[in-house]
């Protein structure tokens, strides 16, 4: 069935015709991401009382609907995506190009052929940043090749980049950067600058795009010397997403249980935590996240009123919203760790800028590694500062992504996470990350979080329930639980986990239902890895390599692969693992199980969610 | 001689057919003589259990799965298993234990034991907290000073005991050395534990694994025991087979009594299940040892109940068939049995301190509370151990002796026992010297009260009753239990408690001073408030009213505080 046979919704003529615009240029993982994404839309405009046709933001001019895409440049837009932000925002752009009579093809790096860049006139492309400025890992193939000598010249190419990142890393939208850089060597053209992103990126993003398809309307309205009347839109997407609860909305949910699932006597604090959704209609599919907007420690905010002297009640106005200091730095902003942006914004202040640009790159990335907000307000202290010229110098509070671990099939109503509060010593103090000690420490049963559903199409069960290796270290193995339910539920193939952490008897994170799933056969095969139970360590890739001849068997029948935790060290080393795995199981030369793994990856049976 | 014996009913005991019989029977017959999967389920990284059947089977091997049941409940809420750890029992019969091997056992407690290990009622050590991939470290450790595990749980016969009595040392080490050849050669001659436990090989052969036992072993465990009177150490009458040794006019063991039937176990609100005094029947000479174990042991092995295990000691079979018809079955095997000589004991308590005895060695018996040995005391013991040129045993109290010291070597001990501080351990009061209490909570899975860690707190309170009636060195055995199975062998104690849910113990007066006579109910699931109140109570008359001499036990009786109990089979009237 096409999209144009459903008639059913009585949708206008000039809908239809954006619906199916659209639904040409989507790979399945979009249609899918974009039904869940309208049918929250739906679900969130019933609840207000109110039908998406009675809302004037959705009405559009007749005037374009007898107005043919006229054959003009070529557009694609491009996501190179880690977390999904990147997806979002193609996904939004290529929408709102459609509504403006472009015709853009949206494409996942993942599923782009290299070869097709020499034909590409304009690219678009937003790309986040992971590690060492490297780019996410589905787009680690794609930046070899533009980086090698073997990428073409693209003297006929027009480009705009939109960059991804965090402030607080050293190479801070390094992948953008380096992108960036290379076209141009390449001889491409510039639609106009780069932008680079810090984690608050909402604003910037949407400039950005809305100023990059005002100018290729604007060259096609001219092209065409068609008068065909602007769009009557105002940003319907964003308007519709707003009323849906979702990153900007979050819902406010209740916490069921908080439940340390790490035993008497561990080295660490992992939670497990439930969260109702009911009466949200927020749904999700395993593999997905949940973000959390989390406060900050009143602790915290308390300790920074008192170094910086200020009043917390002190009145302020935060994008338009009036509001107190305390509130402000509880809710509204970072106030841990410093960004360049923020040293930048201190030293102005305090005169002391000199100090901080005497330092290189390195040692700046250093010294904020070492010093939080508090630290440095501490060491170059200031009187008598206005709260808003304070306020001016921090980022957003940004929301954390956490892989849930949970299936609606299971467990309706409820998402389930697993969190493991980071905590370290710092000038002697303890400190910890926003969400993590906002979960662990603040959301006890019945307090109110607020969240919101960060769909992860790169992490899925495989559609027709073909045998997956799914390998997590510590709470890396969240996104299995949810995969086992949602099995146990609604059944399907062969199924192996591979699990690390520290120590057995105290660390084997929802040990007794994984045995319960191997006693009913809903997991087939479980390995595990403690390192820390014997004077040798053993992590998952050794147990991944001790059986090697059956994890490269079922590779070849057909499993899909999962890893799932820490990006730094667990994700190379398993990368590394099954590459040595399949060189010595099919005698194959390393560059060949490289390829093997990358085909993997092409055809969506290698999928990671690391971080 | 098959035909004097009268017939009997034959309806649970081997000769029918397993289906008929507990599942255990089909158990241990489908066991490939104690393998079971035991050497695969070492290998389950996923959990730190083994498999429910590999569970029994490896009692026989002398461990034990267990869990911290301190920690059960919060584990299952935090989606974790049990803390499942096992218990390894050592086979040391007599309870001597060289240097060597004392120093070895210390250190495998250290390395797998959680730094702790226990001395038991029956004269060996546990070790207790060891994880399922430390079992094998362990039971290799051992076997490199020739120790084994062998038949120290199970349905066999257990840890063979013997007298530490000092008093008469030549005695003493004939005993010993008795228990080991007994002990020897009635233990499961299966090679499954060397194979899952040494690694060896399977070797085809085809001799009878098991030419004793068969592939069913016994129906249940199986005690024994060798004392000389009067000092009844062992508890004599709490053995299933025990042998009271007689001297001859030349100083030499003329030979022995068979007591027969003993046993502690009973099961609360089962009538039909009660502990027992062992009955004692005849008169054997040294020579005829082996045969008639073999007999004893074979007449429960063929005639033992199979189908209900809680009737499935040696004890019941006597009350079932008859102790004349048991003793009548012993002769069908063994030949006649002599009359019973003449004996007399006067206490079941270890004698504190230093001792000579008259071959001129010394010994010194030191009060370990319980038998727990921590770290610190593991590693003082140990500078003892590399000094002492003698060897250590384990009393059937729970202690420890520091066997054999020569008079040059003794100041060396000495000066040891005082710098450490160890010698402390014997300034307590005589009850607490006399007391025994059971590991119970938090390993052992019986357990329904805590035991070994109560029983010292309760002592302090009841010893200000004592000294309030100025009964402070009077001495009385007391003895307490997690659960009524009787491991520190309550059901013969002057005063026995025994666990029936936390804090609450079911209270028994009327024990006999050196175990001769079961104790009887007095108050039942009581707290310890109530057990203070009711000890209170009879040991304020007992102050005032007891004859010269009378033991505690005894003027119970007499005062009519508490019925006496005659036989085991009467105790739950």
């Amino acid at each position: 069935m096409t999209v144009s046979q459903f008639s059913g919704a009585a949708l206008t003529a000039e809908q239809w015709r954006l619906v199916e615009a659209l639904s040409s240029s989507l790979t399945p993982e979009h249609a899918y991401w974009i039904s869940g994404y309208f049918a929250g839309i739906g679900s969130a405009l019933l609840h207000k009382g109110t039908t998406a046709a009675q809302s004037p933001d959705t009405r559009i001019s007749t005037a374009v609907v007898q107005a043919e895409p006229v054959a003009a440049r070529s557009l694609t837009i491009l996501h190179i995506s880690e977390t999904g932000n990147s997806t979002e925002l193609a996904i939004r752009l290529a929408a709102l190009a459609i509504e403006q009579g472009l015709n853009p093809t949206l494409v996942d790096i993942a599923d782009y052929k290299v070869r097709k860049l020499k034909e590409e006139q304009d690219l678009l492309i937003i790309t986040s940043t992971h590690g060492e400025g490297d780019p996410p890992q589905s787009g680690m193939e794609f930046f070899e090749l533009i980086e090698s000598r073997k990428a073409p010249a693209l003297p006929e190419l027009r480009y705009a980049i939109l960059a991804l990142g965090d402030m607080s890393y050293e190479h801070f939208c390094g992948a953008g950067k380096r992108l960036d850089e290379r076209f141009e060597e390449l001889g491409a053209k510039r639609l106009q600058p780069r932008i680079d992103c810090d984690v608050d990126y909402e604003e910037l993003a949407a400039a950005w795009s809305s100023n990059i398809l005002a100018l290729l309307t604007a060259e096609k309205r001219a092209a065409t010397s068609s008068a065909a009347s602007q769009l009557e839109t105002t940003g319907s997407t964003q308007q519709a997403d707003n009323s849906a609860y979702g990153k900007r909305n979050p819902f406010p949910a209740t916490v069921i249980d908080n439940i340390v699932l790490s035993g008497r006597g561990s080295t660490r604090e992992t939670h497990h935590i439930e969260i109702s959704l009911a009466d949200s209609a927020l749904t999700y599919e395993p593999g997905d996240a949940l973000g959390i907007v989390a406060n900050n420690d009143p602790v915290m905010v308390e300790a920074l009123l008192t170094t910086l002297d200020m009043n917390p009640g002190t009145s302020l106005t935060v994008k338009g919203q009036v509001t107190t200091l305390f509130e402000a730095l509880s809710k509204l902003f970072e106030i841990t760790t410093a960004t360049l942006r923020f040293l930048d914004h201190w030293g102005e202040l305090t005169g002391t800028t000199d100090i901080f640009t005497a330092m290189d790159n390195v040692e700046r990335a250093a010294f904020l590694h070492e010093h939080h907000i508090i630290d440095i307000i501490r060491a170059f202290p200031l009187k008598g500062l206005d709260p808003q010229r304070f306020i001016d110098g921090l980022r957003p509070l940004q929301p954390r992504l956490y892989s849930i671990s949970s299936s609606l099939a299971i467990c309706p109503d409820e998402a389930h996470i697993t969190v493991a509060p980071v905590r370290y010593k710092l000038h002697g103090e303890i400190r910890s990350g926003v969400a993590s000690s906002h979960l662990a420490d603040r959301a006890n049963a019945d307090s109110i979080l607020p969240v919101y559903i960060q769909s992860n199409p790169y992490f899925r069960l495989p559609p027709n329930g073909e045998p997956i290796i799914m390998i997590g270290a510590g709470t890396g193995v969240a996104p299995y639980r949810a995969f086992m339910q949602e099995r146990e539920a609604n059944g399907g193939g062969r199924s192996w986990l591979f699990f690390g952490e520290r120590n057995f008897r105290v660390d084997f994170l929802y040990q007794t239902e994984w045995q319960d799933w191997l006693k009913n056969s809903i997991l087939t095969k479980m390995d595990v890895a403690f390192s820390r139970d014997n004077a040798e360590k053993t992590y998952v890739q050794h147990r991944i390599h001790e059986h090697a001849h059956d994890v490269y068997a079922w590779l070849e029948e057909g499993a899909h692969i999962y890893i799932c935790g820490d990006a730094l060290r667990l994700a190379p080393d398993v990368h590394n693992t099954l590459v040595t795995v399949i060189e010595e199981q099919a005698s194959v030369q390393r560059e060949e199980a490289e390829e093997y793994l990358r085909n993997l990856q092409r055809d969506g049976r290698y999928q990671r969610d690391v971080y | 001689m098959a035909d004097t014996l009268p017939p009997t009913d034959r309806s649970c005991d081997i000769s029918q057919p397993l289906e008929r019989l507990s599942p255990d029977e089909a158990l241990k017959a489908g066991s490939e003589y104690l393998r079971g999967t035991i050497a695969l389920g070492l290998l389950d990284r996923i959990t730190s259990a083994v498999p429910g059947d590999d569970i029994k089977l490896m009692k026989f091997h002398g461990i034990y799965q267990q869990d911290d049941r301190d920690v059960r409940d919060e584990r299952r809420r935090q989606k974790l298993e049990p803390a499942f750890q096992f218990m390894i029992r050592v086979r040391l019969p007599g309870g001597i234990c060289t240097t060597e091997r004392w120093l070895k056992i210390s250190e495998l407690a250290c390395a797998h034991g959680n730094e702790t290990l226990r001395m038991t009622t029956r004269q060996t050590f546990q070790f207790h907290w060891v994880l399922k991939h430390n079992i094998v470290p362990v039971i290799r450790g051992l076997h490199e000073v020739l120790l084994d595990t062998v038949a120290a749980c199970g349905d066999d016969s257990r840890g063979v005991m013997a007298t530490v009595n000092p008093q008469f040392p030549a005695l003493q080490a004939e005993l010993a050395a008795l228990a080991k050849t007994v002990s020897d050669h009635v233990i499961p001659k299966t090679r499954g534990y060397h194979e899952i436990w040494y690694g060896e090989e399977r070797i085809a052969s085809s001799e009878p694994e098991e030419p004793f036992y068969g592939r069913t072993y016994m129906p249940r465990k199986f005690k024994i025991g060798f004392v000389i009177p009067p000092n009844n150490d062992i508890d004599i009458y709490a053995q299933d087979l025990g042998y009271i040794a007689i001297a001859g006019k030349d100083g030499k063991i003329a030979g022995f009594n068979i007591a027969i039937g003993g046993g502690m176990g009973r099961t609360d609100k089962v009538p039909h299940t009660y502990p027992r005094t062992a009955s004692v029947i005849g008169f054997i000479t040294p020579d005829r040892l082996i045969s008639v174990t073999e007999a004893v042991m074979g007449v429960q092995r063929d005639y033992g109940n199979r189908a209900d295990r809680s009737r499935a000691r040696f004890k019941y079979t006597i009350d079932d068939k008859g102790l004349d018809w048991i003793k009548l079955a012993i002769e069908d095997r063994a030949g006649l049995l002599e009359p019973a000589r003449p004996y007399h004991f006067t206490s079941n308590a270890d004698i504190y301190g230093w001792v000579e005895s008259d071959d001129g060695y010394h010994h010194f018996t030191l009060f370990v509370e319980n038998g727990r040995l921590n770290r610190d005391t593991l590693d003082k013991i140990a500078r003892i151990a590399h000094v002492h040129k003698g060897h250590f045993r384990l009393t059937p109290n729970q202690n420890l002796m520091i066997a054999n010291v020569a008079t040059a070597d003794k100041p060396k001990i000495d000066a040891l026992l005082v710098g450490s501080g160890l010698i402390a351990f014997n300034e307590h009061s005589v009850l607490r010297l006399n007391s025994m209490a059971c590991v119970a909570f938090p390993t052992c899975g019986l357990a329904m009260a805590d035991s070994e860690r109560y029983l010292p707190t309760l002592i302090t309170k009841i010893e200000g009753i004592l000294t309030r009636y100025n009964l402070q060195d009077e001495p009385i055995t007391l003895r307490m239990t997690g659960c009524p199975n009787g491991c520190s062998r309550p059901f013969i104690a002057e005063i026995g408690l025994t666990g029936r849910a936390p804090g609450k113990y079911n209270l028994y007066l009327g024990g006999g001073f050196h175990g001769q006579r079961l104790n009887r109910l007095y108050r039942e699931n009581i707290g310890e408030a109530a057990i203070l109140e009711a000890l209170d109570e009879v040991l304020r008359h007992y102050a005032t009213e007891r004859l010269p001499d009378e033991h505690f036990g005894d003027f119970t009786i007499r005062a009519g505080i508490i019925r006496e109990v005659t036989e085991g089979r009467f105790s739950n009237d």
